[in-house]
């Protein structure tokens, strides 16, 4: 091989750098998410089944800030026909009243940084009973 | 034009391959854990075989383009990045050509269009797609990496708000969330671009073969899939890191749940790591081995002997008139050494090894 200590050293750089993700886990842990849900005392279920509240209550709440902004639409029917009040403060965090238990649970899982509370004042949780 | 379809086909056949191994059959294990490790294992050793194989060819000589004034006397201005002439200028003209593509914005095009005069013209497309297409692709994998670290970085939050800074908002299309990335487009468009360069081109369509075309289809498809999987799907990326996460740390786990839609992408993906080393795709590799940028045009300043060369052996006129001598001067040749003088000389260097050269010429008369 000629320039050996040239080339060895360019593959021990790009091994490093595209190893990144194997060896910065290294002996750590990677707990899965656990947002806490509401006591069954306070809510049994959601706006929506679990999966599409999973996967799109971002969508979900776009189009609730569109209505009510937009519309002055604040009734939403939900797909078993219960109607619920609009309302991000109101509503959502009526149940999920704790963001750092429940929403930065996914959220700072997965780097995402919602701009919900560019407006809305982020709720203080309430004492448990 | 086979080679097009042939691509086109390859690739749709391969989307087919994951929507039936895991949406029909079920093969999550194969798709989700055996496939994604076999790849990357064929990427990283596959990668440096083919490294290593090309530092095995030597490059006796000295072979790279000069694009400009050679180091010459001192009140000619020299070049030094187009034409290097130390250590120094060539990781400055690497650094350019690495970064910036330095050599694709010199892309000229010949055409006739002022009569029979040749004409050449500046052609940037090339440069200009190229640039977007590496630099998204770059800031794409960057943001995947979400997926592989825990906890993750400032700076890896800091680049998903940057690459996402319009906020797009199309929400009554149901699109608009999660917030739009915008490398994630300029990746697809890049693409495209190159995609539609190769086939409306003449002269590029031409030279173009499948292994052309299939990294780019490949490319395509893994976009959309990928862009399909983010806005229009929008896959449980909870679990999706569950599972990323346990191929990073070795503990392999295969939540339920998961969409086929990201076994497709996932899949793609894997072809493309694994496809890698075969391809034109190693030039991520090849671009620092180029001998016709990455060595220092010295060939008038240093002597470069070829490590081969076989040892010819030779005897020279002043050999062959030692041996010849006595006969010359005796048959009336003409001689650059006299007699004497070549004694005198012999005796010269023989004195301070006197007992030695008796030795030898004892061993001689064996």
């Amino acid at each position: 091989m000629y320039d050996s200590g040239k080339i060895i050293t360019g593959l021990v750089i790009f091994l490093a750098i595209f190893t990144y993700p194997l060896w910065s886990n290294m002996g750590k842990a990677a707990p899965v998410p656990k947002p806490e849900l509401p006591p069954k005392s306070v809510a049994t279920q959601c706006v929506a089944d679990t999966n599409y509240m999973r996967t799109s209550h971002m969508t979900l709440l776009n189009v609730w800030r569109d209505d009510v902004v937009r519309m002055g639409d604040r009734v939403y029917v939900s797909p078993n026909g219960k109607a619920y009040n609009m309302s991000l403060t109101n509503t959502c965090l009526e149940c999920h009243s704790d963001k750092v238990k429940f929403c930065d649970q996914c959220h700072n899982y997965l780097a995402v940084a919602p701009f919900c509370w560019d407006c809305h004042q982020v709720p203080k949780p309430k004492e448990k009973k | 034009m086979i080679g097009f379809l042939f691509s086109l086909v390859a690739v749709l056949v391969l989307v087919g391959i994951a929507l039936v191994g895991v949406g029909g059959l079920g093969l999550k294990v194969l798709f989700g854990v055996i496939i994604p490790y076999a790849a990357v294992l064929t990427f990283f050793a596959g990668l440096v075989y083919r490294v290593v194989d090309w530092a095995r060819s030597p490059v006796p000589f000295r072979i790279p383009t000069t694009c400009g004034q050679e180091k010459s006397l001192a009140w000619i201005k020299p070049n030094k990045i187009d034409n290097p002439c130390s250590t120094g200028a060539v990781v400055l003209r690497m650094i350019f050509e690495v970064l910036t593509f330095r050599s694709l914005f010199r892309n000229m095009k010949l055409d006739y269009r002022e009569g029979p005069k040749i004409r050449y013209s500046s052609e940037k497309f090339l440069w200009l797609f190229a640039l977007m297409f590496h630099y998204a692709f770059l800031v794409v994998i960057l943001r995947h990496l979400r997926f592989f670290t825990e906890p993750i970085a400032l700076w890896q939050q800091t680049l998903e708000h940057l690459d996402g800074f319009l906020e797009f908002n199309l929400a009554s299309f149901a699109i608009g969330l999660p917030t739009i990335q915008l490398s994630g487009l300029v990746l697809l468009g890049g693409v495209t671009l190159l995609l539609v360069r190769r086939i409306i081109v003449p002269t590029v369509r031409y030279i173009s073969l499948a292994a052309d075309w299939f990294p780019l289809f490949l490319i395509t498809f893994i976009c959309l899939t990928g862009i399909l999987a983010r806005y229009v799907f929008r896959i449980d990326v909870v679990k999706v890191k569950e599972m990323a996460m346990g191929l990073a740390t070795f503990h392999p786990v295969v939540p339920d749940g998961i969409s086929v839609w990201f076994y497709i992408h996932f899949f793609l993906v894997c072809v493309l790591f694994a496809y890698f080393p075969f391809s034109k795709l190693m030039h991520l590799g090849g671009v620092f081995l180029s001998p016709t940028r990455n060595l220092v045009n010295n060939s008038r300043a240093v002597r470069h002997v070829n490590p081969w060369s076989y040892p010819v052996k030779t005897h020279s006129y002043q050999e062959y008139e030692d041996d010849f001598r006595e006969q010359m001067v005796e048959a009336g040749l003409p001689v650059d050494k006299s007699l004497e003088e070549a004694a005198a000389e012999k005796a010269a260097k023989e004195a301070p090894a006197a007992p030695e050269t008796q030795e030898t010429e004892e061993k001689r008369e064996e």
